[in-house]
């Protein structure tokens, strides 16, 4: 007899499940993605993908989305701390905000940032220069439907680090600022390093919120997602498909290159061990 | 879902059979429309549902959705269970046809006045007391004028604002829109479209936002005060003047414009799965907005009416005659006009480039 190799029971019937979501789920929407470039060449896809309206559409697109990333870095962080390390009065509320970017439908979002920050809006009629219908409109859209990414991934990490861990460093010496760059900022890194790529990953992809903020013009305005249904709308799948597979390897390789990042992150931290 | 219409039609069979109780059918259609319909349907879908049941006993309960009309005439290709559509341009459904998702062929013929119930057309809404002078297409042009306009290669009525800004240049050039098809006049057409490329151009440089849709546009200009003059479709420029935000804007009427005709359809191939009762439900559905009733409606929310009994003047002041040109006679329909303009490539993609 031959002693089963895990003490856990249910491994192959959970795999296998884990397996049949991920496949109806994930690759069959990303099968028929490929599916559609089968139907180009390698010399139009090529022309689709380098047209220079598209790449006008990158540039825009990577920009904001790595703005609006670094931007949800510093504040999500900031958030995570704060809900983290202080108790204060309305702090279940401040907490439970944090998700309203992902519950709320992203259309409804957009058209409330173009309205607040319109030049006669709210925000806008403060404000010196132009945020809506210009691209720091679209770093706005981006930066609200993708900061949940950073402070849900960096809190759960922030609070298994206790306080007293800080408070040691301080007491042996350590600045404030020493105590944070040397102590707190290592052990947290890797999390907020994934925030921010899965929120920059998110924006890159962003439509709806983004839309009604953008402005659209050629050229200056137009996100690489518009491009994507402006080629659904004339019916042209393959094009549309093209397009779309740009963003989706940029961030495959994105998050890739994270992962790979963190993996050797932790076998500096913690040597060889398994963690 | 096959388990429930097999349930269904066992249903309706054995009601066939027993035939002896007079049947009252329960029918649910989808009427998938365009962006600005919502009013209008609304109020239309609940007069239909009263007076077709006093008509044939059967309770008809619409659902509406409301979309951009490309993207709307998309989902009803790859499978939105549409019964009807009523959308914003022939072109819409026509893709539907040629995909044969549903909709035969020869649609356009099957109801009145190109299956089209109302009409429209394209005006401009400026600012209260029009600050900038703004009284034709040719002012659209001059410096210093922001337009906002939904962007044609995702709006329908983006489209439609396109090509009655071409007719127009094409009109100032020649004079008359009779010599179009002339082929003595060829050369002079050469020089009025190549004008009417250069003035789409310059408006477009105008343009200061193009939204994806055309309530995006009246939303962009209304709500959020951006740009001077809203290019937009007649009932949507009604709307917001006389409804939304009455005394602060205006509406200047162009010289000349387009007709708009937003078709219906019956999508057949939909329809006839959910029986003869939802059928027959779907068919005077798109009848009755052309009777007395549907036109009063259809007025009451700013579209043109195909009759005019029965409309209060005070309504049809609303609507000032003006030059109206259409897509076939000048464009040769909206095949044609797509390919030209809006596909990949074509003029607007031209005019667009750096």
């Amino acid at each position: 007899m031959s002693k089963p190799r895990r003490i856990l029971p249910g491994f192959h019937l959970s795999l296998g499940i884990a397996l049949v979501y991920v496949s109806i789920i994930l690759l069959l929407p990303l099968g028929s993605l490929v599916g559609q470039l089968a139907d180009l060449s390698w010399a139009r896809y090529w022309s689709i993908i380098t047209d220079p309206r598209n790449l006008a559409s990158y540039r825009i697109t990577v920009l904001s989305a790595a703005l609006a990333s670094l931007f949800n870095m510093l504040f999500g962080l900031l958030c995570a701390w704060v809900l983290v390390r202080y108790t204060f009065p309305g702090k279940r509320i401040l907490d439970a905000l944090m998700d309203l970017p992902f519950a709320l439908p992203t259309a409804v979002a957009g058209i409330t940032i173009s309205t607040l920050y319109a030049s006669q809006g709210a925000i806008g009629q403060w404000l010196g220069f132009k945020v809506a219908y210009s691209w720091l409109g679209i770093v706005v859209a981006m930066a609200f439907t993708s900061v949940p990414f950073v402070v849900r991934t960096v809190q759960p990490v922030l609070e298994e680090l206790p306080a007293s861990v800080d408070e040691a460093a301080i007491t042996l010496g350590a600045s404030n600022a020493y105590a944070f760059r040397r102590v707190i900022l290592p052990f947290i890194w890797p999390a907020l390093l994934t925030g921010t790529g899965l929120a920059f990953a998110r924006s890159l992809g962003e439509y709806g919120a983004v839309i009604f903020v953008a402005g659209n013009m050629p050229y200056k305005t137009e996100v690489t997602s518009l491009m994507v249904v402006t080629r659904l709308q004339e019916f042209d799948y393959p094009a549309a498909a093209a397009i779309a597979s740009v963003v989706l390897i940029a961030s495959l390789l994105l998050l890739l290159v994270i992962n790979i990042y963190q993996a050797r992150f932790f076998r500096r931290i913690h040597g060889n061990q398994h963690v | 879902m096959p388990a429930r219409h097999v349930l269904a039609s066992l249903f309706a069979a054995s009601a066939l059979g027993a035939s002896l109780f007079a049947h009252a059918e329960n029918v649910t259609l989808l009427n998938v429309s365009y962006d600005p319909t919502r009013e209008l349907y609304q109020q239309y879908n609940k007069a239909f549902s009263q007076w077709y049941q006093k008509e044939s006993g059967d309770s008809v309960s619409i659902q509406q959705s409301n979309g951009g009309s490309g993207s709307q005439s998309r989902s009803v290709i790859e499978g939105a269970p549409a019964d009807v559509v009523t959308l914003a341009l022939a072109y819409d459904i026509d893709a539907i046809a040629d995909r044969n998702a549903g909709v035969p062929k020869d649609w356009q013929k099957q109801l009145p006045d190109n299956s089209s119930p109302y009409t429209s057309t394209i005006v401009f809404l400026v600012r209260k007391g029009n600050p900038k002078g703004i009284h034709d297409w040719g002012d659209l042009t001059k410096q210093g004028v922001e337009v906002i306009t939904p962007n044609p290669k995702t709006s329908g009525g983006a489209r439609w604002n396109f090509l009655a800004a071409w007719s127009w240049a094409l009109k100032q050039k020649l004079g008359d829109l009779g010599k179009l098809h002339d082929p003595r006049y060829a050369e002079e057409m050469k020089a009025a479209t190549a004008y009417a490329r250069d003035y789409v151009r310059d408006l477009f440089k105008n343009a200061s936002v193009l939204d994806s849709g055309a309530r995006g546009s009246t939303n962009t200009f209304v709500k959020n005060g951006q740009g001077d003059v809203l290019i937009a479709w007649e009932s949507d420029a009604l709307l917001a003047s006389e409804k939304l935000d009455k005394g602060n804007y205006e509406i200047v009427v162009p010289s000349l414009s387009i007709l708009t005709e937003p078709p219906v359809a019956k999508v057949e191939g939909n329809v006839k799965r959910k029986g003869e009762a939802a059928e027959k439900a779907a068919d005077a559905y798109l009848k009755h907005l052309y009777s007395p009733e549907g036109q009063r409606i259809i007025a009451d929310n700013y579209y043109r009416p195909r009759n005019t009994d029965g409309i209060p003047q005070q309504e049809l002041r609303l609507f000032p005659k003006l030059e109206l040109v259409n897509v076939d006679e000048v464009f040769g329909g909206w095949a044609k006009a797509q390919k030209t303009f809006f596909a990949d490539g074509g003029v607007f993609d031209q005019l667009q480039q750096r």
